[in-house]
């Protein structure tokens, strides 16, 4: 199964909500749409259901062109963020419910329903209402609701970003396997970065509109193809500041600069921008790593890691560095540049150098 | 430490005092008149629940309860269903949404006896632009000596009147219901019918109670739309249970049985206001 846009764009009044677009997902693995709210993953997926039409451009499943096509007829399946059920239907009736609508026989209901909710670890909430639910329970329905369509594109629009923390790990985990060998194409849209790694599989960049690159989850991540995706696919957020190579140095500011090695040394002298991935900005130097003196402005504290945002230069960085590192706010702290970690971008925002 | 005194109990005297002066002394004043027989001079004497059998007895009472219970749900009937019907038709976004609440509101800031007065001229057969032109249909039509007639124009005005309470409350239902819960019906391939039996109704549910609970109870005690229209008549059928206790308070003086029959009237409404409510919240309480 394969869904195919081609030159896709969506225009509402005056705004351009998508920009041209083409993209081609396949069935293997989760396809992640990653971007800030905003940045068009609903519009898009809204585009993929037909629940919206393109305003000019295609989309196409298996080849076949379903532009225009309204949703029920393009078999597919959609789990919102917020639980959508049927409020006065049991569980086994909201589940049951897109069957019904095709008209399966009672029979196959009942297999079908029983096999997904045993899945889904429903079996004891047959007879109850989504308002009887909690919140997991609620989205497990939607999803059991997904799966037991059978649908050829399955669409999930930040279908945890409602649950509590622990729930949304405990189903983020089952979801690939829940999805795996189901002959789908998974569409999956998350505002996180960490979720688009953890799910693995394809993922695309989305930023104001546009997709900013597309392309297997760890190598968009390792190898961002211009300053725009690496800043989607960064939290907390990558450290981006115009730098100048001269004489085989890079040289950020004043007395703080760095032997260009790696793939910078091959480009030519000029103005770059530098993108710093917070875990490379460190409280700690090691061999080789370029001192930042700066003044710590906030400090965050996850247990297992710790963040300081500091200013340098009038322009605020990001460090992350692991365990609990005791920051004053405040004051004055030096901080290290792991420089192997630097992506360098053209004036442009085109990846330079990784 | 802890010091203890009742200092506290001043606090609540400002409630208790007002709670005394708009619900107690009133009720009891009732309760007082109910169970004695009076006349001038201030003199009472004891009558027990003498002016509760009469009145529970009294074939007047009872043709004015079946009279209100009639018109109470022939209202609901028609308010309900309408009510929701309009509000599924108006727009739920754009610049028409205003102009629609706007007018929707229109009567409900009427003042009431206005609504009497308007309408009394309203239907007129001689001269009401609605009269005239019901009896330029060749209907003949006139609701100050057809009881059918009256009937018909008492419930229209009640319709016109307060539709748009259940209008606004259902709209107000319909407009909080997300937009996923239709997308995910279009994506099932659910019908319109089944978009409103299965997400609109059922988001609908607590404001219809409300709305049931707000028309049921303020047409039961319905009397100043109806005493100003037809003042009860003709004869006595628009007399409704509000316009037969006043006539019998005051047109009679006759305070211990209205005051009986007041008890009583409380005690219907209340009672059918909670049956309904029960049988409303029933699944949720399951």
């Amino acid at each position: 199964m394969t869904l195919e846009l081609k030159n896709v764009v969506k225009r509402v009044g005056a705004e351009t909500h998508i920009h041209e677009t083409s993209l081609r997902l396949a069935e293997t693995g989760f396809n992640v749409l990653l971007g800030a709210t905003g940045a068009g993953k609903t519009t898009l997926i809204k585009l993929m259901a037909g629940l919206e039409q393109p305003t000019s451009g295609q989309i196409l499943f298996n080849g076949e062109d379903v532009t225009g096509m309204s949703p029920q007829r393009r078999n597919v399946s959609l789990v919102h963020q917020f639980f959508i059920n049927y409020p006065n239907m049991t569980v086994f009736e909201n589940i049951a419910s897109p069957l019904r609508v095709a008209r399966v026989s009672a029979a196959e209901i009942r297999r079908r329903v029983g096999e997904t909710a045993d899945l889904l670890k429903l079996t004891p909430m047959l007879g109850r209402r989504p308002s009887e639910l909690s919140g997991g329970q609620q989205q497990r329905t939607a999803l059991a609701r997904a799966i037991v369509k059978d649908s050829g594109l399955v669409l999930l629009d930040e279908p945890l970003a409602n649950l509590d923390y622990k729930l949304r790990e405990e189903l983020r985990d089952q979801l690939p396997q829940l999805f795996a060998d189901r002959g789908a194409v998974v569409v999956y849209a998350t505002s996180e970065p960490s979720e688009a790694l953890l799910l693995g599989g394809h993922t695309a960049t989305m930023s104001k509109g546009r997709i900013t690159q597309f392309g297997e989850t760890p190598v968009a991540y390792r190898q961002p193809r211009n300053l725009e995706t690496a800043e989607v696919f960064s939290d907390p957020p990558i450290n981006a500041a115009p730098v100048a190579k001269r004489d085989g140095r890079i040289h950020l500011d004043e007395g703080v600069d760095w032997s260009a090695t790696g793939a910078i040394a091959g480009a030519p002298d000029g103005d770059y921008t530098v993108g710093v991935r917070p875990h490379f900005v460190t409280p700690h130097g090691g061999e080789g790593a370029v001192r930042l003196k700066g003044r710590v402005l906030v400090t965050e504290l996850s247990g297992s890691e710790s963040v300081a945002h500091f200013d340098m230069g009038g322009r605020t960085w990001v460090a992350q560095s692991h365990g609990v590192h005791p920051y004053q706010v405040g004051a004055g702290h030096d901080f290290f540049i792991d420089t192997s970690g630097c992506l360098y971008f053209g004036a442009d925002g085109a990846l330079v150098a990784a | 430490m802890k010091t203890e005194n009742q200092k506290a109990w001043f606090l609540v005297l400002p409630v208790i005092a007002l709670v005394a002066f708009n619900a107690l002394v009133p009720l009891m004043t009732v309760v007082n008149y109910s169970v004695q027989e009076t006349f001038g001079n201030n003199i009472f004497l004891w009558s027990g629940v003498r002016w509760f059998e009469e009145i529970l007895a009294s074939e007047r009472f009872h043709a004015a309860l079946t009279r209100q219970l009639i018109f109470t749900a022939t209202i609901l009937a028609i308010e309900i269903p309408l009510g929701v019907a309009i509000a599924l038709a108006m727009p739920r976004k754009g610049p028409w949404v205003p102009v629609c609440l706007v007018l929707m509101a229109l009567p409900l800031l009427i003042p009431w006896n206005v609504v009497g007065s308007m309408w009394n001229i309203f239907a007129l057969p001689d001269i009401g632009l609605l009269g005239k032109g019901i009896n330029a249909l060749g209907i003949d039509y006139n609701y100050t000596q057809q009881p059918v007639a009256a009937w018909f124009t008492v419930i229209l005005m009640d319709v016109w009147h307060w539709t748009s309470l259940v209008v606004l409350l259902a709209y107000a239902g319909l407009i909080s219901i997300p937009d996923a819960y239709y997308q995910a019906a279009r994506i099932d391939g659910a019908r319109p019918w089944a978009v409103f039996r299965h997400i609109q109704l059922p988001k609908m549910k607590k404001v219809l109670t409300i709305a049931v609970l707000l028309r049921f109870m303020d047409s039961f005690m319905i009397y100043t739309e109806p005493s100003v229209l037809t003042g009860g008549g003709p004869g006595n059928s628009t007399t409704f249970l509000s316009i037969d206790l006043v006539k019998i308070a005051l047109g009679q003086f006759d305070l211990g049985p209205a005051a009986a029959m007041s008890l009583i009237y409380f005690l219907i409404t209340l009672l059918v206001s909670w049956v309904f409510y029960t049988l409303m919240t029933k699944d949720e309480a399951e």
